[in-house]
């Protein structure tokens, strides 16, 4: 079923014209389309009879994810065809080199090291904001804009979640580059975005002492042994070493993902400031761990997957949270993300009370306040809607409140709400649609400058 | 092509009528029904004329165990849904009856099967609760697509041309691709008893373009719903469990 692929073969709409590259599981045209002036890559799988299922599983899950992302740190998906024919997947094609080209010069200055790992820590957490997971985070898969900034290729071997994993039942064995790999990975965990901290903090030892901290690793044994091995502590190769930087690398190597940082973008903050580091006892250590707790967990092999729990700041007040809803359908990610706000408010605030609020939009001042039918049934609709959004928060008896607001401007309600309950604290969604925005204003903008209360505005 | 899936009704007006408009809102092109209109909720005589009326203009049905045990009693039944089927007997007219009758079990149109319970054996009313059953019914049919309900719990299955299987839980409003290299087994919710711990009603689109499928759930007057359930004398424990959606 599939071609013969050579330069000047038409697939679909796209003309092949040079190979740029083989790997182990498909291989780089450079392509041209006809109307397109863009420098454009077609990575094309190998299969066939003998090879490796992998390759097209891993085709598959490049396929389902790339379209899904956007942004500067990932390259801009075009096209894909499919198995029918010839499966592709054209993709914009990003200049330069990858940071594999690098390795040559290793070690690299502490500085430029942690450069490049601030960008690359800084596109993951983009990544992971998309509910992605890269789970091979290596050189060869990090390039860099012209502007500076990093962008992430290769995403067969990553993890969406909120789709269907087809590498997860696949295989018996992990996948994943050897040196890079997380311990968890090895032992089939493909959920935790901090496996891919794991692996830039190999990358950032690597590039700064020009020793991998694992080795290569090939053998499944070699691999495993960092499941109870730290490594040696940078110091210990480079007496130079800045305690800041060992700070960050050791706590990327982590064993137990809890200990890591809690997000990327943690750790992407701490290697832009060096001077803000908390230092432990981390950044002074010479020596690898004594013996007796590498035996410890060597023979505890149960890796604890850790959950990190945000710190619960305690509030001595009470606070009423309102939260002002848009019901409109196409405004689903953005009552989400309110949720997800919510939530996290009221983590940190057990004793809040919670009003939600949707303004149902007059046209006119009623003269009499009796409703008709039809307004009445929406009212009911709107209830019933704020009470479905608000169930998962799971909230009992009085802390919850649901109100539907009639006016003629949506602001102007929420803000007179506000200033009658001495509301604390307003979550609001930021309309998406500008050409609504336009024609009627922005609701979040009048109710975050007219407000006495701090303004929570959310996008999903 | 958008089609709307809609499964496991049983007998929920409110339910069902909110899923329909939500999805009409989103904007659709037909209706599959997957079965089980009757049963649990008090409002079987309109859910059947409903299914009647969407079947007239176009849309696909199949039967489920609980239309066909309003015929004629299946063994396997727990006391709470032989006490409906008996009370839902004897709310149906006879035409509606007839109608629950004539339903055909499984309903395939180009690469799509549609099925109440799961397809190796679909009057043998089994769960798909994992992939050892998906992959049972996937392997008994060449459809691309096997749609099916029953279970209340909504899961996406789906099987590598190496019988490779994998199962998945949706995630509200996001679209899943079907990728055309494997086979798929796409399981309902639940619109009119959602038994996945959220109370929503719970239904489906089908993307034949793009393929791809997005799980979707509307909110619904819960209150009236269980309200009336009381009213009928059903029991009580059928109108408890739609607020917990268990």
């Amino acid at each position: 079923m599939a071609l013969k692929l050579d330069p000047g073969l038409t697939i679909d709409d796209f003309t092949l014209r040079e190979r740029l590259h083989v790997g182990g599981m498909a291989s780089l045209w450079s392509v041209t389309r006809t109307g397109d002036t863009r420098d454009l890559l077609m990575k094309v799988p190998h299969f066939g009879e003998g090879l490796d299922p992998a390759a097209i599983v891993s085709f598959e899950m490049e396929q389902m994810i790339l379209p899904r992302l956007s942004g500067p740190h990932v390259p801009l998906f075009v096209a894909t065809g499919d198995f029918s024919k010839q499966p592709y997947i054209v993709m914009e094609r990003i200049e330069g080199q990858t940071l594999f080209a690098k390795l040559k010069e290793l070690p690299l200055d502490y500085d430029k090291v942690a450069e490049i790992g601030h960008k690359a820590a800084v596109a993951l957490s983009d990544l992971h904001r998309q509910n992605v997971i890269h789970l091979d985070v290596k050189p060869s898969n990090i390039m860099f804009r012209p502007d500076g900034g990093a962008v992430l290729i290769d995403f067969g071997l990553s993890h969406h979640r909120q789709l269907p994993d087809l590498m997860q039942e696949e295989f018996r064995l992990p996948y994943g580059t050897a040196p890079y790999m997380a311990p968890e990975q090895l032992l089939g965990v493909r959920e935790d975005a901090r496996s891919d901290q794991f692996a830039l903090g190999v990358l950032l030892y690597f590039f700064s002492t020009g020793t991998r901290p694992f080795g290569e690793g090939e053998s499944m044994a070699a691999m495993r042994r960092r499941l109870w091995r730290d490594p040696y502590p940078p110091r210990n190769l480079r007496p130079d070493y800045p305690p800041w930087l060992q700070e960050i690398v050791l706590r990327c190597l982590e064993i137990e993902p809890a200990w890591r940082y809690a997000t990327m973008s943690h750790l992407a903050f701490d290697l832009a400031h060096p001077d803000q580091v908390k230092l432990t006892a981390r950044s002074q250590r010479l020596k690898r761990d004594p013996f007796s707790a590498v035996l410890r967990r060597r023979f505890n092999p149960e890796l604890k997957r850790g959950i990190v729990k945000s710190a619960a700041i305690e509030e001595p007040d009470a606070p009423i949270v309102l939260v002002a809803l848009d019901l409109s359908p196409d405004a689903s990610a953005q009552s989400g993300a309110l949720l997800a706000e919510t939530r996290r408010l009221l983590a940190s605030s057990p004793e809040a009370r919670l009003a939600c609020v949707n303004v149902l939009k007059q046209n006119r001042i009623a003269l009499d306040t009796d409703l008709d039918e039809e307004g009445n049934s929406k009212r009911i609709e709107r209830i019933v809607a704020l009470k479905a959004w608000a169930a998962p928060l799971k909230l009992e008896g009085p802390r919850l409140t649901v109100h539907v607001l009639e006016a003629i401007d949506p602001a102007s309600a929420v803000l007179e709400f506000s200033h009658a309950n001495r509301v604390g604290h307003i979550l609001i969604g930021a309309r998406q649609n500008s050409f609504r925005k336009k024609i009627l204003g922005s609701v979040s903008a009048k109710v975050a400058a007219e407000a006495a209360c701090s303004v929570t505005i959310v996008r999903p | 092509m958008r089609i709307a899936l809609f499964s496991d009704i049983h007998a929920n007006r409110e339910a069902f009528e909110a899923s329909l408009a939500h999805a009409r809102e989103a904007g659709i092109d037909a209706v599959a029904l997957l079965g089980d209109y009757v049963g649990y909720g008090a409002d079987p005589e309109w859910s059947v004329d409903k299914v009647i009326e969407l079947r007239s203009s176009g849309a696909a049905a199949v039967a489920g165990n609980h239309d066909v045990a309003v015929q004629a009693d299946i063994p396997g039944f727990n006391p709470v849904a032989q006490t409906t089927i008996e009370w839902t007997r004897k709310q149906l007219p006879l035409q509606a009856q007839e109608f629950l009758k004539s339903l055909p079990m499984t309903v395939e149109k180009e690469d799509r099967l549609l099925v109440h319970a799961e397809a190796s054996k679909p009057s043998a009313w089994n769960y798909v609760a994992n992939v050892e059953d998906a992959a049972r019914s996937l392997n008994a049919t060449s459809a691309a697509i096997t749609v099916c309900g029953h279970i209340h719990l909504p899961a996406i299955y789906s099987m590598s041309p190496t019988a490779k299987m994998t199962a998945f839980t949706p995630v509200t409003d996001v679209e899943i691709p079907l990728l055309p290299n494997r086979k798929w087994l796409i399981v309902l919710g639940s619109v009119g008893q959602p038994r996945d711990r959220n109370p929503m009603a719970s239904y489906a689109i089908l993307d034949t373009e793009k393929a791809a499928v997005t799980y979707r759930r509307a909110a619904y007057d819960i209150d009236t719903a269980a309200k009336k359930i009381l009213k009928a004398g059903l029991p009580p424990r059928l109108a408890e469990r739609l607020f917990e959606g268990r």
